[in-house]
C-alpha cells in the first residue's frame, strides 16, 4: 500500500490547500475530539477571513480559540459558543458574524452535503428565529423548515486511528462531528493518534471509509482537554 | 413552603416509565437522574453522541474522550452505544426518544418554549434544545416559577422561541400543570406543590389555565 496520504507533520498535510476567504469545517465537541493539531497549522499558515463551520468555538487559548485571537476568522457556523470571552468580545463589536444553527439540523447539513443533497426539510425551528427567511413546507399536516445541505473547502478532522488508506475509526463520544465533516469536505485532512498498515484494523469496524479521507497526519498521544472535569467520590454507589 | 430543586427533579423523575430513553438539560434535569426508581430501566441520551450514560467517573478515571453534551465527564455502561451527532439527531428528530427534560426561561400557556436567548445580552447559541423540542415525544419542562418575581408562565412569550406549542408538562416550585394538545393547546394545573395555595399559583402565573386537580 502506497503512503500517498500520509504527511510528515500538520504543516505539509495542510501545504497548498488554504486560502484566504476559505471555508474550513473543524470537528469536535466542545475541546473532544478537535483537530488541535491541524488548527494550530491553520493559525501558523496566516490564512484570513475564514468562515468556520463547527458545533463549538474552542476556549480561549484552546481549540479554534486561537484562530479568533488572530483573527484570522470573520464567520461562523455554530451551535453553541458560550465556552469563550474573546468570541463574545468580538461578536459583540462585529468583528465576528456568527449563524447560530441549532445542533441537529447542523451536523444533519453535514451530512446532507457530503452525501450530494443540496437541501432538505425540518421541524426543528419551525416558528422561531431560525425558520426566517426560509422556505416552510407542510407534509401529512406538520410544518417543516428547509434547510441547506453545507460542504466545506477543506474539513479537518480527529481520529483515533487510522489506516494507510485512511479507513477511520472513532474513540468513544470523541466522534461527535468528524465522520460527517469528512464526507463534506472537498480535501479532508485527518489527523490520528494511531496509524496502522492497511488490514489492520477490521473492516466491519471502520467508521468512515477512506474514500472520504485525502491527507493524513499522525500525531502520537496529543494532549486532550476536559472542559468540565466531573467526578463523584469513591465511597458513593452509582 | 414550595418545592427545593430536588423535589422538583424527584416529580420530574415520576413521569419516567420503564423503558424509556430519555435525554436531560443541564441544572435541574440533570438531577433526576438521581430519582430514578428502584429496577426501573431507563437510558439516558448525550446528544453530542451516546446512549446508556453513566454517572461522572470517580477522580483519576476521568477520560476526555467520553463526555455529556454539557462537556462533562462522564462514564460507559454495559448497555452503551456511541454514534455520531448527525445519527444523534436522527434518534431525537426522529421520534425515537421518550422524554425530554429541560429547563426554561418562559413558557407560553399554548405550549411555546423560550430558553435560548435574550435579545442584547451575549447570544451563546440554542445548542440542540430546538431539535430535542422539536423531535422528542414528550417534552417536559423543570423550572422556577418566577424570576425575580416575574412570572414565567405567560400568555405569550416576549422571548425568541426555541419551539412553537411542543412543552407537554411544567413542573416548578409551586406547581404542575399539563397540556392538552388537541386543538388550541390548552394548559391544565394538576397538582399544587406541598403548602402551596391555589391562590398563591394564580398570583404567580400570567398564562390563563383551567384547574384540573
Amino acid at each position: 500500500m502506497s503512503d500517498r496520504k500520509i504527511y510528515a507533520d500538520a504543516t505539509a498535510a495542510l501545504d497548498g490547500i488554504l486560502k484566504d476567504g476559505m471555508t474550513l469545517m473543524s470537528g469536535g465537541f466542545g475541546l473532544c475530539g478537535i483537530p488541535e493539531t491541524l488548527i494550530n497549522a491553520v493559525k501558523a499558515s496566516s490564512v484570513k477571513d475564514l468562515t468556520v463551520i463547527s458545533n463549538n468555538a474552542g476556549v480561549d487559548g484552546v481549540g479554534l480559540g486561537v484562530l479568533l485571537e488572530s483573527k484570522q476568522i470573520s464567520t461562523m457556523i455554530s451551535s453553541y459558543v458560550g465556552e469563550n470571552k474573546l468570541f463574545a468580545q468580538q461578536f459583540l463589536a462585529g468583528d465576528l458574524k456568527v449563524v447560530f444553527t441549532p445542533q441537529g439540523t447542523l451536523s444533519e447539513q453535514i451530512r446532507a452535503g457530503g452525501a450530494g443533497i443540496p437541501a432538505f426539510y425540518t421541524k426543528t425551528g419551525v416558528g422561531t428565529l431560525v425558520a426566517e427567511g426560509k422556505e416552510v413546507k407542510n407534509f401529512d399536516g406538520e410544518d417543516y423548515v428547509m434547510e441547506r445541505g453545507l460542504t466545506a473547502d477543506v474539513a479537518l478532522v480527529h481520529a483515533y486511528m487510522a489506516d494507510r488508506e485512511g479507513n477511520l475509526v472513532f474513540r468513544k463520544t470523541a466522534r461527535n462531528f468528524n465522520p460527517m465533516m469528512a464526507t463534506a469536505g472537498k480535501i479532508t485532512v485527518a489527523e490520528v493518534e494511531h496509524l496502522v498498515d492497511s488490514g489492520e484494523i477490521d473492516p466491519d469496524h471502520i467508521i468512515v471509509p477512506g474514500v472520504y479521507v485525502q491527507r493524513i497526519v499522525h500525531v502520537p498521544n496529543p494532549v486532550k482537554h476536559i472542559e468540565q472535569r466531573t467526578t463523584r467520590p469513591r465511597h458513593q454507589v452509582a | 413552603m414550595a418545592w427545593t430543586r430536588e423535589q422538583m427533579a424527584q416529580r420530574a423523575a415520576s413521569e419516567l416509565e420503564d423503558g424509556f430513553y430519555v435525554n436531560l438539560g443541564i441544572g435541574i434535569p440533570t438531577l433526576v437522574s438521581n430519582y430514578i426508581p428502584e429496577g426501573m430501566e431507563i437510558q439516558l441520551q448525550s446528544e453530542n453522541g451516546m446512549l446508556g450514560m453513566g454517572p461522572f467517573p470517580f477522580e483519576g478515571e476521568e477520560d476526555a474522550d467520553l463526555i455529556n453534551a454539557g462537556k462533562q465527564t462522564v462514564t460507559e455502561l454495559p448497555t452503551t452505544s456511541y454514534f455520531s451527532n448527525a445519527d444523534s439527531f436522527a434518534m431525537i428528530r426522529g421520534g425515537h426518544i421518550n422524554l425530554s427534560i429541560l429547563g426554561a426561561m418562559q413558557v407560553a400557556q399554548n405550549g411555546d418554549l423560550a430558553n435560548w436567548m435574550i435579545p442584547g445580552k451575549m447570544v451563546k447559541g440554542m445548542g440542540g434544545a430546538m431539535d430535542l423540542v422539536a423531535g422528542v415525544k414528550k417534552v417536559i419542562v423543570v423550572m422556577e416559577h418566577t424570576a425575580k418575581g416575574e412570572p414565567k408562565l405567560l400568555k405569550t412569550c416576549n422571548l425568541p422561541l426555541t419551539g412553537k406549542e411542543v412543552v407537554d408538562m411544567v413542573i416548578t416550585d409551586m406547581a404542575v400543570f399539563e397540556f392538552e394538545k388537541n386543538g388550541t393547546p390548552r394548559m391544565k394545573l394538576i397538582e399544587l406543590a406541598d403548602g402551596v395555595t391555589l391562590d398563591e399559583v394564580k398570583a404567580a402565573t400570567e398564562a390563563e389555565y383551567d384547574v384540573a386537580l
